[in-house]
């Protein structure tokens, strides 16, 4: 008996030891974070689709230096984020981090970024305003925009266009529509729009009566930032119950399933505006040749590369291209690479992408609006083309400050 | 079970011998559980040595209810999760909340109070029903309190609840660094399984086990079988609610993710799994899920791992229905019988 805890005890001090495993200098250990479990898993797998898309294109390889890849998964939420964060940097020893996926984890890492000073953290789709904005890691980029700058031009095309002058706001209750809903109002607000009511919903919700009966009836339009299943459940239940105005959408609101619907919904999906990193039918040579090149490494993933996979693909891109720029040298704790992280200009399949001084992407943006395509399916159009979109949406930084953190009643225009 | 309550009823009544249980066994456990952090790496020591002391100490607050007590209670997350939300609520936070800035020696022994309290209350409102009706009981009262908190904005900050919620600075050390709070949580799950041990051959401990087998024949005798069972409840919750304020330190902060459902069944997963029979079951159960679910993504492809996960769970219960707990002590019977086998086959001849 006593041999066997003596067996044990070796058994666990080994375990313990396989723990420092010593770095070899000819890999470069990269590790991607995305939420593989809970209510995003499929929007993880497609973020993490888009990592392998920018991996493969250099063969896992450079400057003669293997990448070598590990896989953390949590469940949106900012502990679990955290924790995989933790495991990929103090077990994995990844020197190079890729993600997170959801807003309030993105805002979590960040602060972990902060107590790990030679491992550089890259962000996956994560796009709270508060994770740059506000309190920056020096240690974290996001080269992938964030929530707010998701809707530059937006609100003011849907005043000035659309003539949508009074807007009720129906959103998921949590740090990312936060930033979709300051993103939207703010130019709207400027322009002279008024937002008589908001209404948060928890993610997952699925009776939205008691929202939709507490609609405004003298609205011009309703802004709906819900993702996946709760959008198809608010949208179908407003047209069951009898709901016309006109719909403006968020960055995930109006996805492919949302496209790809029958019925009563199709026809009232039609004419909705939206904006976002991404267009899926935008007719660029180098979006459709990096659709291309996603449908081809991925039969199975979606019609077309999701915005997920498009950040965590920028993301990764510019890790490989700073690598280059180094020569695949981490061997300083990684100083030498976020300076180049941090200097770096390139052209990304949506247009060319740099960092300001938070090390938050300026980039472009698309305003899009449902139409039915030649072949009778729904797609989302592009109208225009916001350049060089930055995170204060071009209003002076000290001015943008003083309107503080987006939350619930923040911004406000009744 | 019987052979083992036998056994503690034996020792407990034969009064002056009455012990803790200190063997060779223990003394080896706890000298490798004190040197553990001189071997392991900073990861290690907190994430898996301080996650599996904070997890395996709430579910043993559950063993107490359902091993002894016989019963099965869903809450025991609920409890360690207002033990936490008190810590940031009347302690500090950076949610901008709340957090009314008491300091920690006011706050910590208030919010176990507080978790303490609420379990007795929900012992209260459950200690009339039994079996399926209770962990019914107890599972509406934790999903209750998970929607509570996501939806309540003035209190409980919602979905975002609080963050920055941080640990003491005291005597100079900061009890967030791995070492420092692996021993303040080994300090506190020994304390804990210690006082269970004890509590289990106490009077209480005692009538808590009769009533268990047979609360009849013990309110016939004159016992209120439901006073001792709210205050079973409450013992359980002054355990639940520690682990609960380590957990809330560990984390950094509390969000309604903390005490959802799937959290409240990970408690129960991780006391059935480790062996719901003895105080040591838990923790063993602890470490098991802490292991597998920081590397069992790197067994498979990272699709599937919580097919891993659940497979290991299902093995181990449909080989061991006691858990890991029976799963050793199956082993130990077995090689001890193999020792034993030539000395007895030895004794006849003698």
């Amino acid at each position: 008996m006593l041999i066997n805890r003596r067996n044990l005890l070796a058994a666990a001090v080994a375990l313990t030891a396989l723990s420092s495993a010593a770095h070899a200098d000819d890999t470069i250990k990269m590790g991607g974070l995305a939420t593989l479990e809970g209510a995003f898993t499929v929007l993880g797998e497609d973020g993490l689709r888009g990592m392998k898309l920018a991996l493969q294109e250099v063969n896992y390889t450079v400057a003669g230096k293997k990448i070598e890849v590990q896989t953390g998964s949590s469940d949106a939420s900012p502990e679990s984020a955290v924790k995989a964060a933790r495991k990929l940097v103090e077990q994995g020893g990844v020197q190079v981090l890729i993600g997170p996926l959801s807003g309030s984890e993105g805002i979590a890492v960040k602060d972990y970024a902060k107590t790990q000073p030679n491992v550089t953290f890259i962000n996956g789709s994560s796009a709270a305003q508060d994770t740059t904005l506000f309190n920056p890691a020096p240690n974290f980029f996001r080269f992938s925009t964030d929530g707010v700058q998701w809707m530059a031009g937006l609100g003011d095309y849907v005043y000035n266009e659309k003539h949508y002058k009074k807007v009720a706001v129906v959103a998921e209750d949590y740090s990312f529509p936060y930033s979709q809903v300051e993103g939207f109002m703010l130019p709207f607000c400027k322009a002279g729009g008024h937002v008589p009511a908001k209404f948060w919903v928890p993610i997952g919700n699925k009776d939205f009566s008691s929202v939709i009966s507490a609609l405004p009836d003298d609205v011009d339009a309703i802004y709906v930032a819900l993702g996946g299943a709760d959008a198809i459940n608010f949208l179908t239940q407003y047209q069951q119950s009898g709901g016309t105005a006109p719909l403006i959408g968020g960055s995930i609101t109006v996805d492919q399933t949302v496209l790809g619907s029958k019925g009563a919904i199709r026809k009232a999906v039609i004419g909705t505006a939206a904006a976002g990193p991404t267009a899926d039918a935008w007719d660029d040579p180098k979006w459709q040749a990096f659709t291309a090149e996603y449908k081809k490494a991925f039969p199975d993933g979606f019609p077309a590369p999701s915005l997920f996979a498009h950040a965590y693909y920028i993301n990764t891109k510019a890790a490989i291209l700073a690598l280059q720029k180094v020569n695949g040298d981490l061997s300083d704790g990684g100083a030498k690479f976020r300076e180049a992280l941090a200097n770096l200009t390139f052209d990304t399949p949506t247009g060319p992408v740099k960092l300001d001084h938070n090390r938050n992407a300026i980039a472009d943006i698309f305003v899009t609006e449902v139409v039915e395509g030649p072949n009778g399916a729904l797609m989302n159009k592009v109208i225009k083309i916001a350049k060089d979109v930055n995170q204060t949406l071009g209003e002076p930084e000290a001015d943008f400050l003083k309107i503080g953190p987006a939350t619930r009643d923040n911004p406000d225009c009744k | 079970m019987t052979l083992l309550d036998s056994k503690s009823l034996a020792t407990a009544l034969s009064g002056p011998t009455r012990r803790l249980p200190f063997d060779a066994g223990y003394l080896l456990l706890a000298i490798a559980l004190l040197l553990y952090p001189m071997v392991a790496s900073p990861f290690f020591t907190f994430q898996i040595g301080g996650y599996t002391l904070i997890l395996g100490t709430i579910a043993l607050s559950l063993m107490v209810l359902a091993g002894y007590g016989g019963m099965v209670s869903l809450s025991q997350m609920t409890v360690a999760g207002i033990a936490g939300y008190s810590i940031a609520i009347f302690g500090t936070n950076a949610s901008g909340v709340m957090g009314l800035g008491w300091p920690w020696w006011v706050a910590v022994p208030f919010a176990i109070l507080i978790g303490a309290t609420a379990s007795a209350l929900i012992g209260m409102l459950a200690v009339r029903t039994a079996g399926i009706y209770m962990i019914m009981i107890t599972l509406a009262i934790g999903t209750a309190f998970f929607y509570f908190v996501r939806q309540n904005y003035a209190f409980f900050n919602g979905f975002n609840g609080f963050h920055g919620v941080n640990a003491p600075t005291v005597f100079g050390i900061y009890w967030r660094d791995p070492v420092p709070f692996y021993y303040l949580s080994l300090a506190i799950a020994t304390f804990f399984f210690v006082a269970v041990s004890y509590m289990a051959r106490s009077t209480f401990g005692l009538s808590l086990q009769a009533i268990r087998d047979n609360p009849r024949r013990m309110r016939a005798i004159g016992f209120d079988v439901a006073a001792h069972r709210v205050f079973a409840f409450f013992l359980s919750g002054v355990i639940a609610a520690t682990a609960g304020v380590l957990l809330v330190w560990f984390n950094g902060q509390i969000t309604a993710g903390t005490v959802d459902v799937n959290a409240a069944i990970d408690v129960l997963v991780v006391a059935v799994v480790g062996g719901l029979r003895k105080p040591i079951g838990p923790y063993l159960g602890a470490l098991l899920f802490a292991l597998l679910q920081n590397f069992a993504i790197d067994l498979i492809d990272p699709e599937r791992f919580n097919t891993v996960i659940g497979g290991v769970f299902l093995l181990i219960i449909f080989f061991s229905p006691d858990g890991l707990l029976g799963l050793w002590e199956r082993i130990r019977t077995t090689t001890m019988s193999k020792s034993l086998r030539p000395a007895l086959r030895r004794k006849p001849s003698k």
